[in-house]
């Protein structure tokens, strides 16, 4: 193992394990080329989505949270994500638990009933964020075998990256700069495209509540990169990826057009570009399909 | 039971913190939240006139209208608001208070039922596991789904909180009691 490397706990959440694997696979894959190991969380659950349960009930979304939390605690390690809900979810939990001893106390009487408790000796990190800050775009640039020089990538942030920024402090939440980064790492140009950090449409119950009128969220969003000219949508959120991609197949059903725009998760994009297949990273078993461009 | 903002401020204050949830009080109804709201655009939901009749104690109204549930939670507002008004963070709590009080819809309390079964809101199934070994993953990822005492523990907390009875669960046939045979809602 050289100097660097690092492990890490893996929370996978529920859409990445359980619909994207190729999400789970390229990220882990690439964090091993750099170094980095990965720990599988035993036991882990659904985050569980915090603008969903969230939304239903805080008293139970919270010990659900820091259970989850108490797993990495045990291993010794902190956790990285690829789903903004995770992110949202188990960042919050731990910020809200670190500065209320007095919610603390509570949810650890919860956790006690089966021996857990949460000590606040964890962290949370999106992954792309390990991928801008400790790999580093310098070291990501020498692996870039297969550039993106041709390509025009729309990059969707989704929401719970970036907001609310006092809490998740990767500085202004509109005028990111973390996936533009990553994506000009690969060589590939980042186009600015209309409404570029709105909502894919998803989010806090809206898809379940309604989901012809959350497509319409996304369909917008679609029609704005396509007409941007862009070739394919590049974001670091699992829930946003079902959304966009199976959305597409949905939309085509419910209001008769014809999308294939690719999507890719920020790991397999930069995967593609460090020379895996698309079928290591999972884009061959998705609903939206990789043009030429991005396979050469 | 106390006004709307009395509510609010006691349940989600326990969470956030009472400070967070007396921002309602803050809203100047300038507007610029449902200036910037994506769910504006598509839907009749309206962020500012939600916090006036948040202020002015219509909670019938709001527990009943269906835009409650079409935030996103995407919390443009939130970073948005001039007065500090912690908009989704109350539209959230609101929420709270709404499934309490039984406005919650089929749909949404069968999230709740997937998790009591597997600990997933999107547990794996077997076409899934094909496409897991099709990228050399496990067949199941080592969590509360493939462990029955680490679900176990998720169930408890349910039981602890009283979701199980919030959505009316049944623990014998591990679904909901009214969705048994014709759908009611
Ligand atoms: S932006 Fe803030 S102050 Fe203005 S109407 Fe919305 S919640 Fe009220
Ligand atoms: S958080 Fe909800 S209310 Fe606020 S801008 Fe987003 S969708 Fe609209």
């Amino acid at each position: 193992m050289s100097e660097e490397a690092k492990e890490y706990a893996f929370f996978l959440g529920c859409i990445t394990p359980n619909r994207y694997p190729g999400i789970e696979a390229a990220t882990k894959r690439i964090f091993k080329e750099f170094g980095i190991e990965t720990k599988e969380m035993v036991g882990a659950s659904c985050c569980p989505a915090p603008g969903v349960f969230g939304s239903f009930d805080m008293h139970t979304w919270l010990p659900v949270a820091a259970r989850n939390l108490c797993i990495a605690e045990e291993m010794g390690l902190e956790i990285y994500v690829t789903c903004n809900g995770c992110y949202g979810s188990l960042q919050e939990a731990d910020h809200l638990l670190k500065d209320h001893p007095k919610l603390k106390e509570k949810t650890n009487e919860v956790l006690g009933k089966f021996g857990r408790e949460f000590k606040g000796t964890t962290k949370v990190h999106h992954s792309i964020v390990i991928l801008h800050d400790v790999i580093g775009l310098d070291k990501l640039k020498e692996r870039m075998t297969k550039p993106m020089n041709d390509v025009n990538v729309a990059v969707h942030y989704g929401c719970h990256f970036l907001k609310p920024s006092e809490v998740r402090g990767h500085g202004s939440s509109e005028t990111p700069y973390i996936m533009e980064d990553l994506v000009k790492v690969t060589g590939a140009k980042e186009v600015d495209y209309k409404d570029k950090l709105m909502c894919c449409g998803a989010g806090g119950g809206n898809r379940t509540a309604d989901t012809p009128q959350s497509l319409e969220w996304t369909r917008q969003k679609l029609v704005n990169a396509i007409e941007a000219g862009c070739d394919c949508m590049v974001h670091p959120c699992a829930f946003c990826h079902l959304q966009l991609d199976r959305g597409q197949d949905e939309m085509n059903k419910a209001f008769g057009t014809t999308f294939n725009f690719p999507i890719l998760f920020a790991t397999q994009f930069l995967g593609l570009a460090m020379g895996l297949s698309q079928t290591e990273c999972g884009l061959d078993i998705q609903t939206t399909t990789m043009p030429e461009k991005l396979l050469k | 039971m106390g006004t709307l903002y009395e509510d609010i401020v006691d349940h989600g204050g326990e969470v956030f913190g009472k400070e967070h949830m007396e921002t309602l009080m803050l809203c100047v109804q300038c507007g610029k939240c449902t200036g910037g709201c994506p769910s504006g655009r598509y839907t009749a939901f309206r962020t500012r006139k939600l916090f006036r009749m948040a202020q002015e104690d219509m909670r019938e109204e709001i527990f009943n209208a269906p835009e409650l549930w079409f935030c996103s939670t995407c919390f443009t507002c939130y970073e948005r608001c001039p007065k500090g008004v912690k908009t989704t963070d109350l539209i959230r709590v609101i929420r709270n208070l709404a499934a309490k009080a039984g406005h919650m819809s089929v749909p949404h309390r069968m999230i709740g039922v997937y998790v009591l079964k597997t600990g997933h809101a999107v547990p794996v199934g077997e076409p899934q596991m094909k496409l897991r070994k099709a990228v050399g993953l496990d067949e199941m990822a080592p969590t509360t789904q493939k462990y029955k005492e680490q679900l176990e523990q998720v169930q408890e907390i349910f039981r602890t909180t009283h979701y199980d009875a919030m959505i009316d669960f049944d623990w014998n046939t591990m679904n909901l009691r009214e969705a048994e045979g014709d759908e009611k809602k």
